[in-house]
This record gives C-alpha cells, structure tokens and sequence, in this order.
C-alpha cells in the first residue's frame, strides 16, 4: 500500500527552519509563564528515591577519617597535649595538633570578620568543646577511640559567659589582640581592638532622642532575653578535602558558601585561588551553620600534613559547641504620646557573640541598625556591642539577628498598646514606618509592604470578630506581631547562562540548594527569558572550578542577587539567540520573541534553538555563553550616626498572627492557629514560597516554645537532640497557614525579593502576645517553657513557686 | 578494622530489596554503616546517631527501625527494605509520587525515613487519619519544617492506586 504523503512543507533555505503548513503558524503556543508558576523541584525525583547526593554521603579511595580533641575547659592557657596514648593504638595514621598546623600555615587564624579563629587551639582555649587535635584514621571507630586517649592540661584563666558583664571593663579579655579579615565590603570598618571583648560597638543616631522623651507622656523601659539556640541541620557539618596535584587541592564540602571557603583557604595557604577548589552537593539543612570556614581549613591541613584524603564530619553533639545564634540582651525605652504615637525610641543590645566572632559583628550591626522596628519614630539612638564570652561561637542563624530583636520591639509594642488601651493592631497601624518616610538610618523606605502584612494578618485572625477565650485551666489567647529586616549589602552574585549545540540550557551559579528549591528558581527565572520550560533547564551546583562567584547563600539575598545576575545571564543569552535568529529569519531582532524552545516572529515565522546553533556554528555544536552579574548600590553608614541614604537593596517585611491555649496548671502552650505573613515582592514559584515561609516559622516555634542551648559554665548540658528537642509532627500548629503579599519590588527580578528567613521574625512575640491576651503574663525572656509560664502565672496570683 | 579476629566478625544472609545477598560484617557495626559499606546504599543517612531522628529509618521485616542504632548482625535471616527498594522497575512507589507532587521535603536528608516510616504505616493502616499519621510520624524530625505537607502526602499516598502513573520529573 502506498503511503500517501503529506505535501512537501516548504522549507526556505536560508531561513532554516519549517513554516509550513501556514496554519499552525497561529496555534503557536503563547510562551508559558515561568514565574508565579508552581514547578515541582528539579531534584524532587532524587530527593525521594534516596539518590541525592549530599557530600556527608561521599567517600574517596584511601580516605581517611578525622576525630576532633576537645577542649574541656572554658578559658585556659594549654600547658600540654598528650597524645602517645592515641598515637599507640592500631590503626592511626596521625594526630595532629596547632603546631604541626603552623608548619604548614603559620598564622592559622581565620574568620569573615576577625582573623581570630585558630585551625586548632595554640597557647590558649577560649570556650569548652573547642578544636585541639585531631585523630586521623582509615576507621572511624578507631580515630574516636584514639581521641579519647589524648590527655591535654590547661591552666585555668577566669571566664565571662553573661554578654553584659562580658562588655564592661575589667571582665577576663579573650582575645589579647583582635585583627580585623578585611574581606567583606561592608566589613571593612572594622578595627583592630586589644584589651577589651567587645568586637564591635555600632551606634545609630537619628533625631534628639533626649527631646524626644521629654516631649512624650509615657515612658516604657524593659529588657528582654532571648537564649542561646542552635541550628541543627539534619545533614551534618562534613568536609572533605583531597589533594588533587602537588598544588592543587579539592574541598568537598557542605557549605552555604563556597566562594567563602574558597578566598579564606587560599588566603591562610598562601596560594592563589584558581589552585583551591571548593564543590558541594545538594545541601542538607543549613540555616546558617555551614557558613564561612568551619571544618575546611581543618582537613584541607590534615589532607597537606598526609597527602591523602580526609573527611571530618561532626556528630550533633559536636554541632552544639561550633556554632551557635547569638543571645541577647536588649534594654528598650521608648517615649509614646498619650495618642498611641511613638516618638523616642532609644535601644541597647549585647550579643553574646561566644569565643570567635564568626559573623557576629554582622549580625550585630546589619540587624542591630533596625532595633527600632518597622515604626516611624522620629528620635533614636541605637547601640548594639558584639560582645566574646567563653560560650560556643555563635554566627547567622535564619533571620540573622532580627527575631531576637522583633522580641523585644513586639513585646514591648504590646505593652505599650495595652497601657495606653489602644487595640494593639491600631496601635501598630498608627505608627507604621510608610513608603517615602525616613527609616531611622535615614534611608527612605520604598517597596516594603508593612500595612498590607498586617492587613492581611488582622483578616485571617477575624481581629475584629469575637474570639472564644476558653475557660478553667485551659485560657485561649491570640496576638500579632511585625518585623523588618534589611537584606545585607553589598554584595555580588555572578551567573553563567550556556545553550548547548543542541539548544538545551545550562546555568551555572554558586547558590547553594539547601532546600530552599534555588535550582528550581533560578531555572524558572532563565527559562522565563529564554521561554523554555523551568524542567528542561539544568542548574550546576556550586563548584568554584565551574561556577563563578557568589558572597554566599544567606540573609535571603539568593533570589534577589543571584536572580538578578542570572536573569541578566540569560538576558544576554537571549540577545545572541535573538541575533542569529533574525540573520536566519530575515527578520528584525526587535521583532523576535522566544518561546516554547523557538524564537518566533511576530509573522510567525520561527526557528528552534538547536536550529540557531547550527546556524550559528554550522552544526550541532558551540555554546552560546550570558554572563550576568548584580552589585546593588549602597551607601556606607557614618560611623557616629549609622546614617545612609542606601543601606539595603531591599526591605524584608515578616509578621505573624498566633491564637494559642494555655494549659494554667502546666503552664504548655498549644498554638492552635499560626498565620505567617510575608511581603515577598512576586512569588516566583508560590508553593515553595509559602513551605519557606511555614518551615522557617515552624522552626521560630521551636526557639519560642522549648529549643534552648542549656549552658553550665560554657558547658552544654542538653547537647542532644534527646534533651534539646527540636519540633517534631505533634508539635504543630493545629493550622497553619502562609500568606504571601506580592507587590512587585522595583528592582527584584520579576519583582521578587528574598523571604528565606521571613516566617521566622515575628513568630516569638506574636505567640508571646498571645500568652498575655490568654493568661495576663507578660514573660521578657524567650523560650516560653512550661516552666517559665507557669511561674508567671502563679507570681502574678501572688502565690510564686520556689526554687526547689 | 581489617585485622579484627575472626571472633569479631560473621557472616550473615538476609534479603535486601527483594534480593537474598550475604554480607561479612563486624559484629559492633550498624545497618546503616552495613548498607554504605557492603552495598554502596546512602538513603539511610545517620545524623543524630541516637534514633531520635529518623533519618536513618531502614524498614527490618516490615517494621521501620533506626538503622543507627540497630545491629547489623541482627537482620540475620531477615527482609531489608530501604528507600532504593521502594521504587520498582523504576516507578516510584505512590508514596513517593505523593511526596513529590505535595512538595514534601526541602532539604531532603530525612525524606528517606519518612517516606519508609510511612510506608509501614499504610502497610498495616490503609487509610489512616491525619491524627494517626502525626502520631505514627512523631519520630521522625524535619528540620525544614515541612511536616504539613508530609502529612498531606501521606493522605494522598493512601488512596492511590499502587500502579498510579503520575509523571514524576
């Protein structure tokens, strides 16, 4: 039987490309929306089947496993370390201690802020649980075995833990002599200190905070506390390092920042960046503990001392003791007119910052700068001291210093509305920092959608409707509360956008996927320029021989800067693309779009993106290679005031509604409803959108209702995940619920700003508000333990409980 | 430890995913340090290293064990499903499908457990209540918070056909 053939289509040469029959030229799809739209995860197939790779799961021929040596003394100059006893037992290769680091690496100090960070202890330890050896073994049972061996002597010097006493003169000094790293842009002000532990005082001085107070009819002074917590991502901290050539070296590692990681140990080694590698895989949990240097520089020495492979992972107890969030300590006073308008607001923080600073000075100064909440307040003076105790280091934990202090302005808004019988939402709405108006730094706000969160908040909580309060000894209760942050600048995110001979995509960038779906994104992003679909794009993970620079996957910068940057990758894709296109077609560039994998005519004439390689290259073959890169601008603060015209690219805005039960005679609070709202500008891929606002609100839930760090004298006594519970399924809300407020932002890519850590600002308060609404107690510390609660309310009807 | 004497060390015979294998073993070793050695398989992952977790939940004749803290000598004779078993012939199982389209993992290090956790839920009760799955689940943690939707996944996994084919990417 003969086939009847179609009609020939007709093919013009030159252009390449089929445009035959002329009808299906007007059923051309419309290019499909990338953005806003809910793509499943890139890897959602490998993170099921167990297949993902994270680094904790590799393991090299000949690899050799690390065992850290504590130190179990809080303050103390090291008198001797002995390790025969280790050094004996079958099957250890090494044991390594600070001065065979110095052979290699003779000023083995390293940190984001402060060089002030030994590889391993010398001379002195500064907190319990601090490197000062390392077992190297081919077993691991055998390295653990052998660093129980190692006996080290200390002679005790006198140590600080309170962050307060830590800052006053003639408290123990830490540090004899602190050198500033010199490498952050927005760290370079800091100076070289000796004799005290404060590592750095950052003052903001907006308005006469004096008149102000005089000019207010109340006065509200408290100070509150938050505890020491930790981050404990499920993957833990693991490195491995591995020499690759006589002078090169590969760091396999789970980091959040692998250009970081890369800059420092070429730094300490001496040698020049393209000779360190730095790679990671998918990351398992991160939140701010897998950042800077924390076991890199320690196996990239053990593998040089060896020449072979080394691999150091931490056990959940060690995790406790290398970093932490900062504590803190903040005195608020604030002057309010009898109208429910606040007009003086004058703040002190100490953050208990521990025995390195890690990013601390950051934290303290970036989140320290907005202490005065999202208010218009025309007078304020802001002090914040990042401050060394012989605590475990803290650094950024999800929301980078900003949920400690919505603490205290949000419990303090409370009170406030309360004296003065102002509803507390309306007190709130009366002094709302608007678009156009000053923020305290000086900064005019814009793009920051504060009314709408709390809008939004009021609605889904029916603030004005009737409330059930309960009865007996269960009470029901409910409270609002709003955060801001600025994202931190400056700071570079660089991106590689290659099509392939076969028009398939590629996108190489440095954000690191530790859950928060960024390959995901940054495929809809390109594949929303390129007008291909998010799934068929490819995004390479961080490796700094492939990928190009970013500061870091932190303080929710990823969407926003690296967004930008490949966004423009793929914008200059687009530009090549379009070029050849339009000699192909005999077409007018302007009047080329792409879509669905073609650039397409607006007559409707198209060719494929493989079609436009050949053209281009004459076969299936080439790149076709955007680079993008995103610096925003930014304006220093002056030192004295802490005044800039520009201290941030974008304002984050967080609030959460809360309704809670109160058991009286247990004192355990059940939140029964919690609502996170958050301005995210556009919501490039709103499911995951909202799971990241819900997982960073339910892991604020853990830090306002039970998780702390339990400290005796610098020693962790609950470092377990049996005694410092995290939240687990029956620890939920009943219901709880994302609400996302998009309003393009100016300069975010397709409007979008980053919301990481947005869920995690306002939930303490808001649950804290809701505990006095429901029982009458306000508590200042943070968490909001059974314990805490109900001796609260016992105090308050005059029967307190004892100490016993 | 390679020199150990012979006392230290035995070989055992069980089915793993669906296949009998044998392996030589330590005796003080783990199943989960028994799989990534002898098998090459890292979907049981330790973390906590007390079974507080659940990241390294293998199921042992049915039932889901922390493989942190279960002896290898013990599944002597014995089915060992982990998670690289659950999907077969290259179709993932519903329940897998179920976590995908809920978006119902972040990181992904504890997704493993609580995919088998489930499994051994639905295998005794096929259509459970969303109180029973949280009280089934409560032992196994996620950090990133994404219990909700797991819950969802789990609900949905439940009344789905075992030969659904859900394109999965």
């Amino acid at each position: 039987m003969t086939k009847v053939q179609e009609k020939p289509p007709y093919t013009n040469v030159f252009l390449t490309t089929t445009v035959y029959p002329p009808a299906e030229r007007e059923k051309e799809a419309p290019a499909r929306r990338q953005i806003q739209r809910s793509v499943r995860r890139l890897e959602s197939r490998a993170k099921v089947d167990g297949s993902a790779e994270y680094i904790y799961n590799l393991r090299l021929p000949g690899m050799l496993y690390g065992k850290i040596f504590r130190s179990s003394v809080a303050h103390g100059r090291i008198l001797n370390i002995d390790i025969s006893a280790a050094l004996a037992v079958e099957g250890v290769e090494a044991v390594i201690i600070g001065k065979d680091v110095c052979t290699l690496i003779p000023d083995p100090y390293y940190g984001p802020a402060f060089a002030d960070q030994p590889i391993l202890a010398l001379e002195k330890v500064r907190h319990i649980g601090e490197p000062v050896a390392v077992v190297l073994a081919k077993d691991p049972h055998v390295a653990e075995e052998a660093a129980e061996l190692i006996v080290a002597e200390y002679d005790p010097l006198d140590a600080v833990f309170d962050e307060v006493e830590a800052a006053q003169p003639g408290a123990p000094v830490i540090h004899d002599r602190l050198r500033p790293a010199a490498f952050f842009a927005d760290l370079k002000h800091l100076k070289s200190r000796s004799g005290s532990n404060v590592a750095l005082d950052s003052h903001l001085r907006h308005g006469d905070v004096e008149r102000g107070f005089a000019s207010a009819d109340r006065i509200f002074e408290h100070t509150f506390h938050t505890g020491k917590v930790t981050h404990l991502p499920f993957e833990p901290m693991v490195a491995v390092a591995e020499p690759t050539g006589i002078d090169t070296l590969t760091i396999h590692t789970s980091t959040q920042s692998p250009s970081f990681v890369r800059a420092e140990l070429s730094r300490l080694l001496g040698w020049p960046e393209n000779k360190v590698r730095v790679r990671t895989a998918y990351v398992g949990g991160g939140f701010g503990a897998k950042l800077y240097i924390k076991l890199e520089a320690l196996v990239a020495v053990c593998a040089l001392l060896l020449r072979k492979p080394v691999r150091i992972a931490l056990t959940t107890e060690e995790q406790f003791y290398t970093i932490t969030r900062h504590s803190a300590t903040v005195r608020m006073k604030t002057g309010v007119r009898s109208d429910g308008r606040m007009v003086a607001r004058e703040v002190e923080v100490w953050w208990n910052g521990g025995a390195y600073a890690d990013i601390g000075p950051r934290v303290s100064q970036k989140s320290g700068f907005t202490a005065a909440g999202p208010y218009d307040i025309e007078n304020v003076k802001l002090d914040n001291y990042a401050v060394y105790t012989n605590e475990p280091p803290a650094g950024a934990l999800r929301g980078f210093g900003i949920p400690q202090l919505v603490w205290a302005y949000e419990s303090q808004s409370d009170v406030i509305a309360h004296e003065l019988g102002i509803d507390p939402l309306e007190f709130r709405r009366r002094n709302l920092l608007r678009d156009g108006r000053p923020h305290s730094t000086g900064m005019v706000m814009y793009n920051a959608q504060l009314d709408a969160v709390l809008d939004r908040l009021a609605e889904r909580l029916d603030w004005n409707g009737q409330f059930e309060r309960g009865s007996g000894t269960i009470r029901r209760g409910r409270g609002i509360a709003i955060g801001l942050k600025a994202c931190i600048s400056p700071s570079t995110s660089v991106a590689i956008v290659n099509i392939c001979g076969d028009g398939s995509c590629t996108v190489y960038c440095g954000t690191v996927d530790m859950g928060q779906a960024s390959d995901t994104a940054m495929a809809q992003i390109t594949g929303e320029v390129l007008g291909l679909d998010a799934e068929a794009i490819r995004v390479v993970h961080s490796d700094t021989d492939v990928t190009p620079s970013d500061m870091a996957t932190l303080g929710s910068r990823s969407t926003f800067h690296m967004g930008n940057a490949v966004r423009f990758a793929a914008e200059h894709a687009r530009e090549q693309l379009i070029a050849v296109a339009a000699a192909s077609l005999g077409a007018e560039a302007r009047n080329l779009e792409l879509r669905n994998g073609k650039a397409v005519s607006g007559v409707g004439d198209q060719i494929t993106l493989r079609e436009i390689m050949v053209a281009r290259f004459g076969m299936q073959a080439g790149n076709i290679i955007g680079i993008g890169s995103y610096t925003p601008n930014y304006n220093k603060p002056d030192p004295q005031t802490g005044q800039s015209a520009n201290v941030t690219p974008f304002w984050m805005v967080g609030g959460t509604g809360a309704e809670i039960e109160v058991d009286t005679e247990t004192g355990h609070i059940r939140v029964t409803k919690l609502v996170n709202a958050g301005d995210v500008g556009c919501a490039i891929n709103p499911e995951i959108v909202k799971r990241q606002l819900n997982g960073a609100g339910t892991m604020q839930l853990g830090f306002t209702l039970f998780e702390q760090m339990l400290l005796d004298s610098g020693q962790v006594i609950n470092a377990s995940l049996a005694d410092c519970k995290v939240p687990g399924f029956l620890d939920m809300p009943d219901e709880i619920t994302a609400e996302l407020i998009e309003v393009p932002h100016e300069r975010g890519p397709f409007g979008a700003k980053g919301m990481g850590e947005t869920g995690t600002f306002a939930v303490s308060p808001a649950i804290g508000n809701a505990l006095y609404d429901a029982v009458g107690v306000r508590i200042l510390e943070m968490p909001l333990t059974p314990e805490r609660v109900v001796r609260a309310i016992r105090e308050r009807e005059h029967r307190p409980l004892g100490n016993e | 430890m390679n020199e150990m004497s012979d006392s230290h060390r035995r070989t055992i015979r069980f089915t793993l995913n669906h296949r009998k294998v044998s392996a030589n073993i330590a005796v003080h070793e783990n199943l989960v340090e028994m799989l990534q050695r002898e098998f090459s398989l890292y979907g049981a992952r330790e973390s906590c290293g007390q079974g507080l977790c659940g990241c390294c939940t293998v199921l042992v004749n049915g039932m889901a064990v922390s493989g942190c803290l279960f002896l290898a000598a013990l599944v002597d004779g014995a089915e060992i499903l982990t998670i690289e078993g659950l999907n077969q012939g290259g179709e993932l199982d519903p329940l897998q499908q179920a976590f995908v389209a809920n978006g119902a993992f972040q990181c992904g290090f504890c997704t493993p457990g609580m995919i088998l956790t489930s499994k051994e839920l639905l295998d005794t009760n096929a259509i459970p209540s969303e109180e029973q799955i949280r009280h089934h689940l409560s032992g196994n943690l996620c950090r990133c918070g994404a219990y909700p939707d797991i819950v969802r996944a789990v609900k949905e996994a439940a009344v789905l056909p075992r030969a659904a084919k859900t394109s999965v990417t």
